[in-house]
This record gives structure tokens, sequence and C-alpha cells, in this order.
């Protein structure tokens, strides 16, 4: 039981994609906008992960290994385009924010880092569990940055005022305010982390 | 004519596929600590970015739409761009070994670059048609290679300098990029015709 939740913690500290990892950076910094953007894309990309790490390790023994890149970047696609027809039809005002980045999921380095260094060597219940740490890690990255960008930006956080909004930095929420609080927060983390250890 | 500048100066400027869309940041990150890999990484992508969007464009054209496949695009298009990058590879590794074996492990990772797939939906989305969607798509590139070639200079110099243990590495990077961006910030509201 103790390493099954091993599997679920490492996603979200000691791998945690975004400050540990470093992957998937596109939709980290195209989707922080705002609190509630980035929670949605991270709970997108950790369905997509489930689903795909799930169906990899099933098929993993039957996929010869020259073309198992192209067979899972196909698993993935399927369930990305899943994902896309589903978040049309029931959220179409978020699908309509987060844009280009949903079918993007599909390049998302996370989902095929995992996919291969992960799911192609273990079983289903510990890929079904990396999916889930792996997301919940990325989510909460990203739900921490839209907050921050949001607060320093717009002085709210999940559209709750917290102070007035011509105190706010309007940088934050443009493009440069991005790369700079991704770049504070990865620091953070990594201080955080040193001063634990 | 002039709308074909027009989309050159604001897919190279105004809307800078590393700097405005955020597209293409993991090869940003990656190969930008020297200016060599930097620029061959910015021509590998050029290359497979011009060949997908117009093989792409055309398969939307030609087979999606006129058969409501549309649900397929992602699909479809990922797996042209795969093929597309690994037919690259096995094209450099007979005529230009040297340019293959520097760039070593990303060229496989030209087909999970988000720009790639990127102007390949853009393209679609906004209408455009085969014509305008090769300039853009080759506009876009050379504002990429652009991009990482100018990031790869000011890595290069940050080698140098004292950093926080804390920023070393990506953290001073994206800071740098930060900046970056804000410079290329002034290029927006421009239009031209």
């Amino acid at each position: 039981m103790n390493d099954k939740l091993k599997i679920l913690f490492n996603g979200i500290i000691a791998e945690n994609p975004t400050f540990v990892l470093m992957l998937g950076m596109c939709p980290t910094l195209g989707t922080t906008g705002s609190a509630i953007n980035g929670m949605s894309m991270g709970l997108a990309t950790m369905a997509v992960l489930i689903c795909s790490n799930v169906v990899i390790s099933l098929i993993k023994n039957f996929v010869p290994s020259k073309v198992r890149i192209p067979a899972y970047i196909v698993v993935i696609a399927a369930f990305v385009s899943v994902l896309q027809l589903v978040m049309e039809a029931y959220v179409p005002s978020l699908y309509a924010t987060l844009g280009i980045f949903i079918p993007l999921i599909v390049v998302n380095c996370i989902v095929l880092g995992r996919a291969e260094a992960f799911a192609s060597r273990h079983g289903v219940l510990d890929s079904c569990l990396d999916g889930i740490g792996i997301g919940l890690g990325f989510t909460v990255a990203l739900t921490i940055l839209g907050a921050v960008r949001e607060l320093l930006g717009t002085g709210k956080v999940f559209d709750l005022t917290v102070y007035p909004e011509q105190f706010g930095s309007l940088v934050f929420v443009l493009a440069p305010g991005a790369f700079i609080a991704l770049g504070l927060l990865i620091a953070l983390f990594t201080k955080l982390r040193s001063a634990k250890c | 004519m002039l709308e074909y500048i027009s989309i050159i100066i604001t897919a190279i400027f105004v809307n800078n596929i590393v700097f405005a869309q955020f597209l293409g940041i993991c090869p940003f990150i990656g190969v930008s600590r020297k200016l060599s890999s930097a620029v061959g990484m910015g021509a590998a992508v050029t290359f497979v970015m011009l060949l997908a969007t117009a093989i792409t464009w055309a398969l939307q054209d030609l087979v999606l739409n006129p058969f409501g496949l549309g649900f397929m695009q992602t699909i479809v298009f990922i797996l042209v761009i795969a093929a597309l990058v690994q037919m690259l590879e096995i094209i450099l590794k007979k005529i230009a070994p040297v340019l293959y074996s520097a760039l070593g492990v990303f060229l496989p990772l030209i087909t999970t670059n988000c720009a790639v797939l990127g102007v390949a939906i853009t393209v679609v989305q906004k209408g455009m048609n085969l014509g305008e969607s090769i300039v853009y798509a080759l506009a876009t590139a050379v504002g990429f290679t652009m991009a990482i070639a100018i990031f790869a200079g000011i890595r290069e110099q940050l080698a140098w300098t004292s950093v926080p243990k804390a920023m070393r590495g990506v953290p001073i990077a994206m800071i740098c990029a930060g900046l970056l961006a804000m410079a290329f910030m002034g290029f927006s509201g421009i239009k031209i015709g």
C-alpha cells in the first residue's frame, strides 16, 4: 500500500512535471491567465494522462519496440480527440478560452514522456496511479501559477476580489508576466525542496 | 501582395510564436544553450513546419472536410508530423550526418513541438488559403528561429554570470524570456495595409 501512495505523491512533489521535470511548458504559460483556467487545463491534461497511461500499459506487450512512439501518439491523440468533443459539447465557454491548447495536449511532453518512461514499463494499476499523481502535480502547479498571475495582475483569485484592480500590475496577466512568474515559482519550489532535505 | 507582407510581419514580430503565443517553449528552453544548436534546430523546425502545414492543409481541404471527418483532425495532423520528422531523420542521416549528430535527440523531439502542430491547426482555424498558410508557416518558423537564436546568444552570456543557486538554469532563463517578451510587446498594434 505504501509504495502505491509513493507513486501518487511522487508526481506531486518529487517529480512535479512543471517545477521539477520542467515539461509541458507551453500550456503552463499559455493557459494560466487566471486560476480557474489553469486548473481546468490541468484537469483536462490529467484526464488524458490517466486514460493514455492505462491503455498504453495494457498494450505495451503487443507493440513492437520500433513503432512504439507512433503507437503511443495515436492512443494519446484518440483520447485528446474525445476530450475535445466532450469539452466542446459540455463546457463550450471553457473550450473557447483554452483554445488551441486543448488539441495541443497531444504533443504535451508530459503525456508522451510518462507513457515512455513509466506506462511502458509498469502494470496497469501503477500506471493509473502515476497518471493521477503526475496529473495532480500538473494541476496544482498550474492552479498556483494561475492564482499568482491573477492575484498580482487583477487583484482577484478565482474571480473573488482580494484588492482593487487598479493596484494590480497588468503585465502578469500578459505574456511577459507568465515567463517571470513561472521562473520565480520554479526557483521558489527548488529552494523549498532543498531546504526540506 | 500587401496581405502577405502583413502576415509575415505579424507572424515574426507582432505575434511571435514563442513570446506571444507560448508555443515551442520546450525546445526554446532545451536547445538554447548554444547558438549553433539553436540555429540548427530553427532550420529543422522551419523545414518540418513548412512541409507539415502544406500537407495538413491539403488533407483538411481534400479529405477531412468533404467527408465530414473534422473530428479526426488531431489524429491525422499529428501522424503527418510524426511521419515527416521520421523522414527528415532518415534523409539527414544520409545526406548531412554532421548536422544529424549535432541535433542528436532533439530531432525526434520536433514531433512534440507545440509550434508545428499549433501552426497546422491555426491556419485551418483561421480559414487561410494554401498560399497564405505557406507564407504564415514560413514566417512563423523564421520568428521561431529568431527567438531561439536571440535567446541562445543571451544564455551563452548568462553562463558567465553568478546567479543565485535556486535561480540557476531554467528560472533565470524564464526571467530573461519574460524581458524579451516585454520587448516584443513593443511591436503590438502594428498593422500593415
